[in-house]
């Protein structure tokens, strides 16, 4: 089940960073609702944290809606050096 | 827009540093509540917090006015600043003091106190 959840948020993150050079989801407790996800993209290249961590948000809008994702701890980089 | 919402507005807009928590600062519900106040503390803000437990729809019209789906969230003057992982990042690069200072004043460390709002029945400790 927890399992399943991680695959969810990995699908949602890849179709809405299909270019993130890297991009993790960890279960943070085994239970399948405490996540800390990780994205490197270049969609953040130049974005406040504010609005890096507000896509990553939007990207997972349903299952934080939903309830699936009871905590959400959220990691993000741009590409740029 | 409804009364609720209203307050919540209300404590945004005019306290200089509003976090919107799981519990209180006495009393913390939350790791990420709890990481977010400590950054704060850290940096010295003066922290107005509102429990946002007591009541779901709390939740509900303060995600409706901020755009932001999870607690906890902070605000610096009136503006979002975001949730415990920004805080946080924000805390230990230094950013989040050069805010408060830039936003507050260079003083605004000066007899920085907590406070307490409920937003249901308006009272401010």
């Amino acid at each position: 089940m927890a399992a399943v959840v991680a695959d969810r948020i990995e699908t949602l993150l890849r179709s809405a960073f299909p270019d993130a050079g890297e991009l993790r989801v960890e279960d943070r407790t085994g239970g399948g609702d405490h996540f800390q996800v990780t994205v490197a993209s270049p969609r953040f290249d130049g974005l406040s944290l504010l609005d890096q961590h507000r896509l990553v948000n939007e990207a997972l809008a349903e299952p934080l809606r939903d309830g699936t994702i009871h905590e959400l701890r959220i990691k993000t980089r741009g590409t740029a050096t | 827009m409804s009364e609720l919402q209203d307050k919540i507005k209300d404590v945004i807009e005019n306290e200089p540093v509003a976090l919107f928590m799981k519990g209180t600062p006495q009393f913390v519900m939350c790791g990420n509540s709890d990481r977010a106040l400590r950054a704060l503390r850290e940096a010295g803000a003066p922290v107005t917090a509102v429990d946002i437990l007591p009541d779901p729809a709390i939740r509900a019209e303060l995600s409706e006015l901020s755009g932001w789906p999870t607690i906890p969230q902070v605000f610096v003057k009136g503006e979002l600043v975001g949730g415990a992982d920004i805080t946080e990042e924000l805390g230990e690069s230094g950013e989040l003091a050069a805010m408060l200072e830039e936003r507050l004043g260079a003083d605004y460390r000066d007899g920085a106190e907590e406070h307490v709002v409920d937003v249901l029945s308006g009272a401010r400790a």
